[in-house]
């Protein structure tokens, strides 16, 4: 899905939650530290300053146009450095979701990760590493990828670190747990 | 040492395993114990957090519930997680479930249909947070002396940010000791603090695999880097190219090693990178 023209054609809640961030992002003095201290910036086109500026002037059409909002690896350097002691990290974790939320073109690969993620500790409780990488794989429709991993899974096969197991069918362990959190989340 | 719960997380039962092995053995060497929470499930990862706010807060949230009804060995009330991803989300959620009425009655609501509840006291705590404050470090600890090797000590992210707990999150020293009690040399690097990539390195392999080349390649005058954190371990043992290939190890498996505890007991032979070398070492074990 690609994102609406202006944010008004967006769901309520959404706007809501874009709204949450543009609150907790008021302080910004635009110092540009953020971006300066980011590890992924070089890969961004546009800046972490950048997107919290568009957020502020209600211009995020043009930060969801980029795919730098999914490049953040969380790795607090800029909220560590906030000269405005801003939850940075805590903003662009907010970013994603509502990527995630309207399919958006650049959450694509992350989204259906976590999601395989997602559904794979709801089934079973914790992750089988396994069955998550061969469903996202299967997911990527892509051939190449399995194939650049193949080396890597068999290594792992042979220490015994993952296993092939048949998938689990039927109820899942957090089942009743992640139905009411959602309800909470109001969806 | 004393007693502590520990959340082992699901990379330790898995592609980390000897992770788990090391951590077990070193914390018993050191005459402490851990006390496993019973029916713990995953912390919620990257995952819930990209997808979800109240998802990630009712995983973590559910193990939080879970220790305080294992009950803390000792009567303390920590919490040892050598993941930094499981720690940091457990972490964030006692500190929210602590600060906010409504965020820990939200969080119960969810939690009552197991028919569990969560107070938000657990002192959730790194391995890396233990192991430098709950210890005294001295060369006698360490028969099998590591004079002659260089080690790269690799912190991460999510066990220094965005909690300032332990160390300086900007250089981190606290691996300095226990290293430097090994007999070995501690690198001078700045690499230590930086970030190897996380989950991009699976979603966004272009971009992951030059973060972990330039720690890598900073690492080239070490014998080897240890890590506290099974993601951190991945990315540098996979993502990087092959010249740059150093042995990467478990801060626990190194200290291990110095310790005299057997290769197989450490899980030395389930590392991806080979560490031979370096239990061949004339004066290492």
């Amino acid at each position: 899905m690609s994102f609406p023209e202006t944010k008004e054609k967006l769901p309520p809640k959404i706007r809501r939650d874009l709204d949450r961030v543009k609150e907790m992002l008021k302080p910004c003095i635009q110092c540009g530290t953020c971006s300066a201290s980011c590890p992924n910036a070089e890969f961004m086109d546009l800046t972490p300053r950048q997107m919290w500026r568009m957020v502020l002037m209600d211009q995020v059409e043009s930060l969801y146009a980029s795919h730098s909002f999914t490049m953040c690896s969380a790795c607090y350097w800029c909220t560590l450095r906030c000269p405005r002691g801003l939850e940075l990290t805590r903003a662009m974790g907010e970013l994603k979701q509502v990527g995630a939320r309207l399919k958006l073109e650049a959450s694509k690969h992350s989204d259906l990760f976590y999601r395989l993620f997602l559904d794979n500790i709801r089934q079973y409780g914790r992750v089988r590493e396994m069955e998550l990488m061969g469903r996202y794989f299967w997911g990527l429709k892509n051939p190449i990828t399995p194939i650049s991993y193949a080396p890597l899974g068999l290594a792992m096969m042979r220490r015994g670190k993952i296993k092939p197991e048949l998938p689990g069918h039927g109820p899942g362990k957090l089942d009743a747990l992640f139905e009411a959190a959602g309800k909470r989340e109001g969806k | 040492m004393k007693s502590y719960l520990y959340y082992p997380g699901c990379s330790l039962t898995g592609t980390a395993k000897e992770y788990d092995l090391s951590v077990r053995v070193l914390i018993e060497r050191l005459g402490g114990s851990l006390v496993e929470i019973e029916d713990w499930t995953c912390c919620g990862a990257t995952a819930a957090q990209s997808v979800d706010s109240s998802i990630a807060l009712a995983l973590a949230g559910r193990n939080l519930a879970l220790a305080e009804k294992t009950g803390f060995p000792d009567g303390t009330d920590d919490v040892l997680v050598p993941c930094s991803a499981c720690y940091l989300n457990l972490k964030t959620a006692q500190a929210d479930i602590k600060a906010d009425k409504a965020v820990k009655a939200g969080v119960n609501r969810v939690l009552a249909q197991e028919n569990l509840s969560v107070e938000g006291h657990p002192m959730v705590r790194h391995l890396l947070d233990v192991l430098s404050r709950d210890v005294v470090w001295e060369p006698s600890l360490f028969p099998a002396s590591m004079e002659g090797l260089v080690v790269a000590p690799y912190y991460g992210c999510q066990c220094l940010r965005p909690f300032k707990v332990f160390d300086d999150p900007e250089s981190p020293r606290s691996m300095d000791a226990m290293i430097g009690a090994t007999g070995a040399g501690v690198l001078d690097w700045e690499m230590g603090a930086q970030c190897c990539g996380a989950s991009n390195a699976t979603t966004k392999p272009e971009s992951g695999r030059i973060l972990v080349d330039n720690i890598l390649g900073a690492a080239r005058d070490a014998h080897c880097i240890v890590t506290v954190c099974p993601m951190c371990q991945m990315n540098l043992e996979t993502c990087g190219k092959k010249e740059n290939w150093v042995p990467v190890l478990y801060l626990p498996q190194f200290l291990g090693l110095a310790m005299g505890i057997d290769r197989d007991a450490l899980g030395l032979g389930l590392n991806l990178t080979d560490n031979r070398e370096l239990t061949e070492h004339p004066q290492g074990g």
